[in-house]
């Protein structure tokens, strides 16, 4: 039971911002009820927001920024954002409902962030859980039978309102405590995106992001082949936050199963590449201009010859007979050695992770 | 004035704002923290979030490879 006090007092709402347009509808929708409204944005690892773009410098000159620190602003609310790559990768390598359709395990992904977001909350004595979700807009999360799924295991239960399909779920006890009207809540369905756009005209909300495919790498084919391409490698499915932000650097080839090479495809990946130095391997051409490489892995001398054979062919000296190329070790130490570059049509196919 | 300094270098968004929000946390106001970062995205994010919480920018200097911004810790 609640005293009148207590149903008196501004009621306090977290809502999980990605930084796309439906959390920041669903924030608004819910800030227009009186509610004091604070963000949170959870960085997993694998976030898109730009990384490319931050390492490639031909990527530079684009503008750039961090949707949901923008997202936050237009709306006046805080964001917190919130570092859970550690305990994320127990999501990534035994999701419980499985994968999409690459390696994203979008239904254990979000019941975990809503667990963590309802830690939050009640840390910080808030009173109820947003999100953006339309019933039928993702294919894994966002079904009308997954929905009750992610509000049951993450032990939100009826704290949890989706102000943008609400009036097409159970009632929660925002609504039946009368925190928020339920008729002002919206009942959007489905991939189709007109409601969604005629509400942000509505709010005035003329720019906002439109990822595709979401905000996640895992949903993208390439980087899930090159992350499971990695736990083959292993033999077991584990990963560091190193392992996953190489993936998204430069180019990735595979000789011998216990080794691969990553090279940089341009000046601003071999300078970030330089940063990683004293964590791997790294091999670069002296006697021609080339990129960068790093050795994930281990390796013998005939390993490095022939990894210094192929940095060779995507140097400048890729027509020479020779290529002085410097092999530098962990600890920093170096040695160089003149190589034959491989000529293209040498180099297999299935070596290209 | 007091001043610390982070070394962001070499981590992507959003962890210069992440760090640079941990940081925060544990400095008082009018205190000064310098960051160097190597993300350019941080040219605008952290400035995004200073705005949000209130904090005030000194200065940006962007240089080829690394960026260096200072702010100062606003009331809390």
């Amino acid at each position: 039971m609640t005293n009148n006090s207590d149903n008196n007092r501004e009621r306090k709402a977290v809502a999980l911002v990605s930084g796309g347009l439906d959390s920041m509808l669903a924030v608004r929708l819910i800030q227009e009820q009186g509610i004091h409204v604070e963000g949170i944005n959870f960085f997993t690892g694998f976030c898109v927001e730009g990384h490319t773009h931050a390492i490639r410098k031909k990527d530079r000159d684009r503008p750039k920024r961090n949707n949901a620190l923008w997202v936050a602003e237009q709306l006046g609310i805080k964001l917190h954002i919130i570092d859970i790559s550690e305990d994320y990768k127990d999501i990534v390598i035994n999701p419980k409902h499985g994968y999409g359709a690459n390696l994203n395990p979008c239904l254990d992904c979000k019941g975990f962030m809503v667990h963590e977001a309802l830690k939050w909350m009640q840390k910080h004595d808030f009173d109820f859980l947003i999100t953006g979700e339309v019933m039928g807009q993702r294919p894994m999360s966002q079904r009308k039978d997954t929905m009750p799924v992610v509000s049951k295991e993450s032990g939100a239960g009826d704290l949890l309102l989706r102000p943008l399909c609400a009036r097409l779920l159970p009632e929660t006890k925002p609504e039946q405590e009368g925190w928020v009207d339920r008729d002002q809540l919206l009942d959007i369905s489905g991939r189709n995106r007109k409601p969604q756009m005629a509400l942000a005209k509505k709010y005035g909300f003329t720019e906002y992001a439109q990822p595709a495919g979401g905000c996640c790498f895992l949903t993208d084919a390439n980087y899930s082949s090159k992350l499971a391409d990695l736990w083959q490698a292993r033999g077991e499915k584990t990963y560091e936050i190193d392992d996953i932000v190489m993936l998204k650097v430069g180019r990735h080839l595979r000789p011998k199963p216990s080794f691969k090479l990553i090279i940089a495809r341009e000046e601003g990946e071999t300078n970030f590449l330089k940063g990683y130095r004293k964590k791997y391997i790294s091999l670069n051409t002296i006697s021609h201009s080339g990129p960068i490489a790093l050795i994930d892995g281990e390796t013998d001398s005939d390993d490095l010859e022939l990894a210094a054979r192929l940095v060779a062919r995507f140097s400048s000296g890729r027509e020479s007979e020779f290529v002085n190329v410097e092999i530098r070790q962990k600890n920093g130490e170096s040695k160089n050695i003149d190589v034959v570059p491989f000529r293209a049509d040498e180099i297999p196919q299935d070596w290209y992770v | 004035m007091s001043e610390q300094t982070l070394d962001a270098r070499n981590l992507l968004c959003p962890l210069p704002v992440i760090k640079t929000q941990d940081r925060v946390e544990n400095m008082k106001p009018g205190e000064c923290l310098k960051i160097i970062c190597t993300d350019h995205g941080a040219i605008n994010d952290i400035p995004a979030w200073s705005r949000i919480y209130g904090h005030e920018i000194l200065s940006i200097d962007e240089q080829e490879y690394e960026i260096v911004i200072k702010l100062i810790v606003g009331d809390k």
